[in-house]
């Protein structure tokens, strides 16, 4: 059950290029045959594929809004990143009202499990050394990063659901707790939430029920904003909680003075890189975002990610900063908590055997030290050394790479030369055979 | 038996690529799949030394040696060399310049760091030749 996924190839529109391998952080993509392909293994969802991908060939397999129907009373749970599709004029409980008109029985802001989450926060964190900084556990292709490539940095996570989850053990055991066969929809701007919701991390499942892309929604849900008669007061968030959709919400609302947030899953990639080092002093806290600009920059949005921040922060300039923590807290009976380990994950491992990886990475020494080192990507692979690493893992050959393939022709091209000019000494004369 | 060996150059004139030898050893070990807690260490004592090796020896050389128990770790400059070793060694204890500091390094806690980290350390220093530093992770 580890390797599900909601990011998806869509052949017939795959031409082969390697756009999509050069930008993946865990080297999870190889193009073979012609067709780009995921090695599920190394997948952590993030949608930086979806994101460069100019042919849309990537995408992620999210719920049809049809699923409502197998259910006899639905919430829909929007993540505050919905708020910045929509212009200025557009207030929240409009957007909620439309978004509650679209099937459901009722709407819960994932923000306002964020306000929760933050009280939590600020209550559970404790400058323990050895586990300073802490990192958020918003971002689940962030967590899913950590697994693979920084292992090291497990301990360090918040032991704490994400607002999503939160809102539907919240939804489902203090709001609904007598409703039968109960649906909670969260409305998603990112393939990572989809994948935290079917194969989740830090809990045995999730409570959320289904997951609709906010770009599959956007437009029957921007034509049901245009014709309301009625606006429900259904925003119930703060300033604080709605902030979480852009980068530094999270940080800011924790109110903690040595915090950071970094977006964009280079720049985590090497703010990881310089926490592992220990290069990374007088931090307490790390809002790590995969996404640029944070939430915002999802690869299921519709808006760009800056317009879609700087409304995030008018929208929630207009709003309190009271009722932190959200109205239910004090007496909520869910669990807020994360009930299961974070397990490393060795998909980078090269063999079970020590000694045997040990040889196997001497071999990837010497055959990426034969390599041009251009990076070209035309062998499908998106480095050389990920080609060297390929080859000895037996997934690929040497002659793969483009110019290692012209020096073979060229030497055998020589060698024919030769070849041809050679005389058997009946037919030679005796110049040639000195 | 040496299983495994890497060579790295330190240049001291290029700040984005301090740490680079660190963290390309550190992709190599947790692709060998070692314990994390054995990397982290190999990666903080590694950095930490290939930061001494910049900031105090002005650049020089590293290698790293992988055996069936052990990571052998070693720096070579020829800077200034240490005059005293255990004066070194001290927690907050640094030559380095001001200049340095504002750069964010030179906290004087370098060493210990390493020593914390490691197995065994070992320095050898002679003034004006320059250090050798050999750092032993026990696997």
């Amino acid at each position: 059950m580890s390797n599900i996924h909601s990011v998806i190839l869509d052949e017939d529109k795959c031409m082969g290029c390697t756009n999509c391998i050069a930008h993946c952080p865990t080297e999870a993509i190889r193009v073979r045959h012609g067709k780009a392909s995921i090695i599920e293994g190394r997948c952590i969802d993030c949608g930086e594929c979806i994101r460069v991908c100019p042919h849309h060939a990537k995408r992620a397999q999210s719920d049809a809004i049809s699923l409502l129907e197998d259910f006899d009373f639905t919430i829909a749970v929007p993540a505050p990143t919905l708020y910045g599709q929509f212009k200025d004029h557009y207030s929240i409980d409009q957007i909620l009202t439309a978004l509650k008109s679209l099937g459901f029985d009722d709407v819960f802001e994932a923000a306002e499990a964020a306000d929760i989450v933050t009280n939590e926060l600020k209550k559970s964190l404790q400058k323990k050394e050895e586990q300073i900084p802490w990192i958020s556990s918003s971002c689940p292709a962030v967590i899913r990063l950590i697994q693979i490539r920084f292992p090291g940095l497990i301990d360090q996570i918040v032991r704490l659901e994400s607002p999503m989850e939160i809102a539907a053990r919240i939804i489902k055991n203090d709001i609904y707790p007598d409703k039968k066969n109960i649906g909670v929809f969260f409305i998603s701007p990112c393939p990572a939430k989809i994948t935290a919701v079917k194969n989740p991390l830090g809990s045995k499942s999730s409570s959320v029920d289904g997951v609709l892309a906010m770009n599959e929604i956007f437009i029957p849900l921007h034509a049901a904003a245009g014709r309301l008669e009625e606006v429900e007061a259904l925003s119930k968030a703060s300033s604080w909680g709605v902030s979480w959709a852009r980068s530094e919400g999270e940080s800011h609302s924790t109110e903690w003075s040595e915090t950071v947030a970094v977006d964009g899953i280079d720049n985590v990639l090497k703010f990881f890189e310089e926490l592992e080092n220990g290069k990374i002093k007088h931090v307490d806290f790390i809002e790590a975002m995969a996404c640029p600009g944070g939430c915002v920059g999802g690869a299921l949005t519709v808006e760009n990610p800056y317009i879609s921040k700087a409304r995030i922060i008018r929208k929630a300039g207009m709003l309190k900063e009271e009722n932190r923590g959200g109205r239910l807290i004090p007496n909520t009976h869910a669990v807020l908590g994360m009930d299961a380990e974070i397990q490393p994950k060795q998909a980078l491992k090269l063999d079970e055997d020590f000694k045997a990886a040990l040889e196997k990475m001497a071999m990837i020494e010497d055959i990426a030290d034969s390599l041009p080192g251009l990076d070209c990507g035309s062998c499908g692979a998106p480095t050389c050394r990920a080609l060297a690493e390929d080859i000895v893992t037996g997934t690929a050959k040497k002659n793969d790479c483009i110019f290692v393939l012209r020096d073979e022709i060229n030497h055998l091209t020589e060698n024919l030369a030769e070849l041809g000019s050679w005389m058997p000494p009946l037919l030679s004369d005796e110049e040639n055979n000195k | 038996m040496a299983l495994f060996t890497k060579e790295f150059d330190i240049d001291p004139n290029d700040p984005m690529s301090y740490g680079q030898a660190s963290s390309s050893l550190k992709k190599t070990l947790k692709q060998l799949g070692l314990p994390s807690d054995t990397i982290k260490r190999t990666a903080i004592a590694m950095y930490e030394a290939e930061i001494n090796t910049i900031i105090h020896g002005g650049g020089g050389s590293g290698s790293v040696v992988i055996e069936d128990d052990s990571i052998l770790i070693i720096f070579e400059d020829q800077g200034p060399g240490i005059p005293d070793i255990e004066l070194a060694m001290q927690e907050g204890y640094s030559t380095a310049s001001s200049e340095i500091r504002e750069m964010g390094f030179g906290a004087g806690l370098g060493l210990p760091n390493i020593k914390k980290n490691s197995n065994n350390l070992d320095i050898e220093s002679v003034p004006d030749k320059g250090t050798k530093v050999t750092i032993r992770i026990d696997l």
